[in-house]
């Protein structure tokens, strides 16, 4: 298992878009080997927030600290070969079988095609994805199995930290529910840090060891899903759990 | 017809009668062979690493060099180059030429309709062709640009130092005439040029070369107290046409012009004396071969006005120059001959070669060039803009104009049609690559960054497959585009389709000119199916299913 110890913090990093903040000056540690979920209504800045993490947009003021050290241009691809990334649809690139999409970078950078091989084993064993289901291309898969081959790909290169924007949110009911508890497992025999957007609080609270609820471009208030609920930060915090109606069935 | 380019280079000295352009197409594709080479070198690790849809370009850089590759050499180097001019007596005179110099031994090709007289000259000067038919008043006026009249000797002294000797006259004179419908002229009075000072107000259609000329329009109009009137240009294979239809009532012609009588139309009296005298002669290299030289002085003096009258109708009667040259020699084995000697699938064989070769040759460096700009402009800027906006311009300059830039540059060859070919090619090139490349969706872009990828293995793995359909369609619409464009590569002698569509427009004959416009369209279609066949091995699979799933 990979060290877990690359730690990421954002010391009053904020991103503006013309005038208007998407992040407010933001000070957040995410804590190594947990998992935490950043949760809150649409254009509450969450995935503001991790894509300032993996420098797909750069902070317009404070900063962005992963392993201690500010992104820049320099630092930014060895840091990205250290994470790994899946968004909303699942971001695959159509003109690659599930297998290219995965291995693309591994291959990339020259890794033996045994080696290779075996990991993408190992990782449809993980994602329980069919090794057969490699050879067809993002057409051919259905909703749920994009996202595990986009987890795949995510997980080939070993990273230390696992970034999700969203990952189950484009899902039905059924697929959604079965890959949260497949995520579960994964994360838990992954045991690495884990930084998940979501807008469901049950997903969240199911997922996570520390819940970051936003608003605002605002960390409101962050804590397990206990603190939420039993000691809000602030009014809004109730009023948000209490629009999750699926939180009844935990 | 018999104008001079304005922007062709000074005249200068060159050497040798023999060696001509086509020469130069081996080496033109040697060097397309190395670009390919080269590109290849370079291309090849990359589509190892990029999948299908690296193999799907280089298998299409690769149909296309076969393409090229496929026209066979046009040339020996020891044949004699006869040129000609785009009106049927010049294409006439080329071919009693090219007969003479057959007959006393040489391998002889004639090069019909090389634009107007400052390619035409430009292609003498430069040993491109050996001979060719000229006027003595264009001679005068348009190359030696005398403001008197020279006398034979004095025309010959000053060609010397060009390397270009000319004969004695042929024996007729082929001087500009104004001329109009004779029942119109009739009706109004009109005999003389300088009636036409009372009737302003009829419409004049001038070729657009009289126009322009030195003893063309203006000092005619000076001359006759004629500039109320306002003429616009025509096509002189299209002026007889318009006449007949009373679309235009006056246009200037040649005074031997079999169209005149056929079309019972009045030459006007030239009675303030503007035309200067216009004698037919060849020019010719002064270092051709003695015995090919004697050849062409046989025909000195042998063709009076009513005889080249009488050749020009055979040749617009039978739409055959060859066989017009050959009644010349009242030779039926010649007659004969001209028919045998090429054949319509086989004339169709070499311009549709040659057109493929024009087209192949220009679409691949617009390849090359038009991918690599695409990839530029996609990031927008202001060098992304001064791209698009360069390559759109490019489209906005006619064709003729475009050709006229560049034979001061390139010459009278095959180089100068494949560069304006080229550059026609780039816009829908480097706008569907742009465009390709922009409208990738973001996810898919952060992912590919996401990943860690450099941004080179960005564009190759991820950008540039994924834009691959658009870059595809836009190469199609330049390869189709192109098909029909290379038909002006005929304007410069450079050959092709384009050939029967401009001899065709001088004959006012539309069947030849549909030789060329079919064969044209035809090729163009089945050049776009190509392209459709090729779309299911460049575009990747994944694509493909995508496209079809959505």
């Amino acid at each position: 298992m990979p060290d877990a110890g690359m730690t990421v913090r954002l010391k009053s990093a904020a991103r503006r878009y013309g005038g208007a903040y998407a992040l407010q000056p933001t000070t957040l540690t995410i804590t190594p080997g947990q998992i935490t979920a950043l949760i809150g209504p649409s254009g509450c800045g969450k995935s503001t927030l991790l894509r300032l993490i993996i420098g797909l947009i750069t902070p317009s003021e404070g900063e962005v600290l992963v392993d201690g050290k500010p992104l820049t241009p320099t630092t930014l691809p060895d840091i990205r070969r250290r994470m790994g990334y899946v968004i909303q649809d699942g971001g695959l690139f159509p003109h690659l079988t599930a297998e290219g999409n995965v291995a693309l970078m591994a291959r990339q950078i020259g890794q033996d095609a045994t080696a290779v091989r075996n990991r993408l084993r190992d990782l449809c064993a993980l994602t329980r994805f069919p090794e057969e289901g490699l050879t067809r291309y993002p057409a051919e898969l259905s909703g749920g199995q994009r996202q595990r081959v986009s987890l795949m790909r995510a997980l080939m290169l070993q990273p230390e930290v696992l970034l999700l924007d969203e990952p189950l949110g484009a899902l039905d009911p059924m697929v959604r529910a079965s890959l949260q508890t497949d995520l579960k497992e994964i994360f838990r025999r992954l045991n690495q840090t884990v930084i998940l957007v979501t807008h469901d609080m049950g997903e969240a609270g199911y997922l996570a060891d520390t819940i970051v609820l936003m608003r605002d471009g605002r960390i409101v208030q962050q804590g397990i899903l206990a603190d939420l609920r039993h000691r809000p930060a602030d009014p809004y915090v109730t009023e948000f759990l209490n629009a999750q109606r699926s939180l009844v069935q935990l | 017809m018999r104008g001079r380019c304005p922007l062709l280079p000074s005249p200068s000295p060159a050497d040798g009668g023999r060696g001509n352009w086509y020469d130069k197409v081996p080496s033109c594709r040697g060097a397309a062979c190395c670009a390919l080479a080269a590109l290849q070198r370079l291309w090849l690790p990359l589509s190892r690493r990029c999948g299908r849809g690296g193999w799907g370009v280089t298998a299409l850089l690769v149909l296309l060099t076969l393409l090229c590759l496929a026209t066979p050499p046009i040339h020996a180097d020891d044949t004699l180059v006869v040129g000609s001019k785009k009106f049927t007596e010049s294409y006439v005179l080329g071919e009693i030429a090219r007969k003479a110099l057959t007959d006393a031994g040489f391998t002889v090709e004639h090069r019909q309709g090389i634009g107007a007289t400052g390619i035409v000259w430009e292609a003498l000067k430069t040993g491109a062709i050996a001979v060719y038919p000229e006027y003595t008043g264009t001679i005068g006026e348009e190359i030696l640009k005398s403001k008197t009249p020279l006398s034979a000797d004095a025309m010959q002294k000053a060609l010397a130092p060009f390397g270009v000797g000319m004969t004695n006259s042929l024996g007729f004179d082929d001087t500009y005439a104004i001329v109009m419908r004779r029942d119109q002229a009739q009706q109004l009075g009109i005999h003389t040029i300088t009636d036409l000072q009372k009737h302003a107000d009829l419409r004049i259609s001038l070729s657009n070369e009289f126009l322009k000329r030195k003893d063309g329009w203006e000092p005619l109009a000076t001359r006759y107290s004629l500039t109320a009137m306002e003429p616009k240009g025509i096509e002189h294979g299209l002026a007889y046409a318009a006449l007949s239809a009373k679309q235009i009532d006056i246009t200037d012609a040649y005074s031997t012009d079999a169209g005149i009588a056929k079309n019972d139309l009045v030459v006007l009296d030239d009675d303030r004396h503007f035309f200067p005298e216009y004698k037919a002669v060849f020019l010719y290299r002064l270092s051709l071969p003695p015995n090919a030289l004697s050849a062409l002085r046989k025909i000195e003096g042998t063709i009076d006005d009513t005889k080249m009258t009488r050749l020009n109708a055979e040749a617009e009667k039978t739409k055959d120059y060859g066989l017009a040259a050959a009644s010349y020699f009242g030779d039926t084995a010649h007659t004969q001959a001209a028919k045998s000697a090429a054949s319509y699938p086989e004339k169709l064989t070499s311009w549709t070669l040659r057109h493929l070769y024009l087209v192949g040759i220009s679409l691949l460096f617009a390849v090359i060039v038009g991918i690599p700009l695409g990839i530029v402009a996609s990031r927008g800027g202001a060098l992304g803009s001064l791209i698009l906006a360069v390559v759109g311009a490019i489209q906005t300059i006619p064709s003729l104009a475009l050709l006229a830039f560049l034979v001061p540059v390139l010459g009278i060859s095959p180089n100068s049609a494949i560069v304006a070919l080229f550059l026609y090619s780039l816009l829908p090139i480097v706008r569907n690559t742009a465009t390709g490349l922009q409208d990738i969706p973001i996810g898919l872009r952060e992912s590919a960054a996401a990943l860690g990828l450099s941004s080179g293995a960005q564009l190759t793995k991820v950008y540039l497959p994924l834009a691959s359909r658009s870059i595809l369609a836009g190469i199609k619409t330049s390869a189709v585009i192109n098909v029909g464009t290379a038909t002006i590569a005929a304007l410069i002698g450079a050959g092709g389709l384009g050939e029967p569509i401009i001899s065709g427009l001088s004959l006012n004959d539309n069947r030849t000119i549909l030789e060329g416009a079919i064969p044209a369209a035809v090729l163009a279609l089945l050049v776009q199916g190509a392209f459709d066949l090729l779309d299911r091995f460049l575009i990747p699979r994944g694509l493909r299913l995508a496209a079809d799933r959505s």
